[in-house]
């Protein structure tokens, strides 16, 4: 084992010298967690098991799921595509008005997302500022569409992705870029070879947030792209509509959702860990 | 963050804590049972098409009685209904159809047998500055002309798929919205070239909306129906609340809001 003196710069269990854990912070805590917890397993103790499969083999519910997935992975796509290079600005670049942006890019974050969807409207909708150039000029219309979907996802997941990226890229050493652009490579050479690999645990945590966040999705995408089977319809909109006439298909969506949504972390998180330990 | 880097003793985060959790249950218990002299609530469910009639018999209901707040709330009647059954605090239940009245007093939870109090009809509206122009139901099938109606499980989505059918309209709609007033709302923003709403929807909405006849509209006729529920916490206000809707008063608030009377 390791030698005595070496001990006493390891933290101290939970037991050392400072005692039991207060009841002060034991208390809430274990309120917290019953407060996480009790609603799963009502969703558990509620599920309609004995009709389980017949349920599931709805082909309605697997489209619904398909749609979700693609929307969502699409939308996690979107941010890493514009999320990356804007979290490097955010770090790395020397812009003007850094923190008016930051606080630009934290706005999605703090609105209630039916009010995104609102703003998603007068932005890209038909008689919206951007929208009704789209519309008038490209014959393009983004709501009642998948893309819609996936832009309200982007909308909302963003913030996410920029937020961790930015941290990951502020807490690794510029001194690698530094040194990089010393041996002559260019700033973009510098930014694929250098600065992304050394962010990439970053940025794939910050990817599976936003991955979660656009699954979840419901305000912005039920205002902004409406509700339809199969083009805008996605899993949480579905849970919302079944609860409309029957309580069991809802509690059976919701499972889908959290079963999908829970093994899917897990996997990239055990995936990725690893990764990052290596 | 920074917000929560000031100095706070864990200890006083605790009290504030418990105090909170106190005043939870002080303010839930007092909800339940409210205090003499402060004013009696009426809560009232009501399909989404009844917000404005019903605004209006709220104003001359708390004329009646002054020292009732009465809060309306609004939702598609499937939504509503639900939400009764699951113990929602209303006190009367005022839905779009037989249907989904049916599945509150299948539960038990009506307290007497509920009343038809008016009849409804759907109509086709269009942003008012339409530039698709559509001008009749057949238009709903040229390429490029979007509309929207209800999720079939809400009246109005009933009763428009309903009549669609009979219409022989084979276009999809691009979106189901929860209530019919959603699907209003796409209508007068513009987003959508029509929708199918209850007429008095398109009375409500005046000048925002075009309004197209729907030919054999008449052959799809929805029922209000009213009830007051077992669940109330004000059983004889809601039961005055459902007398003055069914009164001569209140059928004619509703029929000026485009409602066609009860049979």
């Amino acid at each position: 084992m390791s030698p005595p003196g070496r001990r006493r710069l390891r933290p101290r269990s939970a037991h050392g010298a400072t005692g039991a854990p207060p009841w002060q912070l034991v208390l809430p805590a274990l309120v917290a967690l019953s407060l996480l917890v009790l609603p799963v397993i009502g969703l558990l103790s509620r599920a309609p098991w004995s009709t389980l499969p017949e349920r599931l083999a709805d082909p309605a519910v697997l489209d619904t799921l398909r749609l979700s997935l693609l929307t969502a992975t699409t939308a996690t796509g979107c941010c890493l595509l514009l999320g990356t290079p804007l979290a490097w600005l955010l770090a790395r670049a020397d812009i003007p008005g850094r923190r008016v942006v930051r606080a630009l890019v934290l706005v999605p974050l703090v609105l209630p997302p039916v009010v995104g969807g609102v703003a998603l409207l007068t932005a890209f909708g038909r008689q919206g500022v951007v929208g009704q150039w789209l519309d008038s000029l490209f014959g393009v219309r983004l709501p009642f569409t998948t893309v819609g979907v996936v832009l309200a996802q982007t909308f909302v997941a963003l913030p996410f992705l920029v937020l961790a990226v930015e941290g990951a890229l502020r807490s690794a050493d510029s001194r690698y870029d530094d040194l990089a652009a010393t041996f002559g490579a260019s700033r973009w050479q510098t930014f694929l070879r250098v600065t992304l690999p050394l962010a990439l645990p970053g940025v794939a945590s910050g990817a599976v947030l936003a991955w979660a966040r656009a699954l979840g999705e419901f305000g912005a995408t039920i205002t902004f792209a409406g509700s339809y089977p199969g083009t805008t319809r996605t899993m949480p909109l579905a849970v919302y509509t079944a609860l409309n006439s029957d309580f069991d298909a809802a509690i059976l969506l919701s499972l889908v959702l959290l079963v999908v949504s829970v093994g899917v972390l897990v996997l990239l998180r055990e995936r990725w860990t690893t990764g990052v330990a290596a | 963050m920074r917000l929560l880097h000031r100095h706070v003793q864990p200890r006083t985060v605790t009290t504030a804590a418990c105090l909170l959790l106190v005043a939870g249950a002080v303010s839930c218990s007092s909800v339940a049972q409210p205090a003499d002299g402060r004013p009696a609530e009426l809560i009232v469910f009501a399909a989404s098409s009844l917000t404005d009639a019903f605004a209006d018999v709220e104003q001359t209901f708390e004329a009646e009685h002054p020292e009732v707040e009465v809060e309306v709330i609004v939702d598609s009647s499937s939504t509503l209904a639900e939400q009764v059954v699951a113990g929602a605090p209303a006190d009367v239940l005022a839905t779009a159809d037989e249907a989904t009245m049916q599945r509150v007093t299948d539960e038990g939870l009506a307290a007497h047998r509920p009343v038809t109090f008016a009849r409804n009809q759907l109509t086709l509206v269009t942003p008012a500055d339409d530039r698709t122009s559509v001008q009749s139901v057949v238009d709903l099938e040229r390429d490029g002309v979007t509309y929207a109606v209800c999720v079939p499980d809400a009246p109005c989505g009933a009763a428009a798929r309903a009549l669609l059918d009979l219409l022989g309209v084979d276009a999809e709609p691009v979106t189901e919205e929860e209530n019919v007033r959603a699907v209003l709302t796409k209508v007068t923003a513009g987003e959508v070239d029509a929708g199918l709403v209850y007429v008095s929807d398109a009375e409500a909405a005046g000048a925002d909306v075009g309004v197209v006849d729907l030919p054999r509209a008449g052959e799809v006729l929805t029922v209000n129906r009213i009830t007051a529920l077992s669940q109330a916490a004000e059983p004889e206000l809601a039961r005055d609340w459902v007398t003055l809707v069914s009164s001569a008063q209140g059928q004619r608030v509703l029929a000026s809001y485009g409602f066609l009377p009860a049979p």
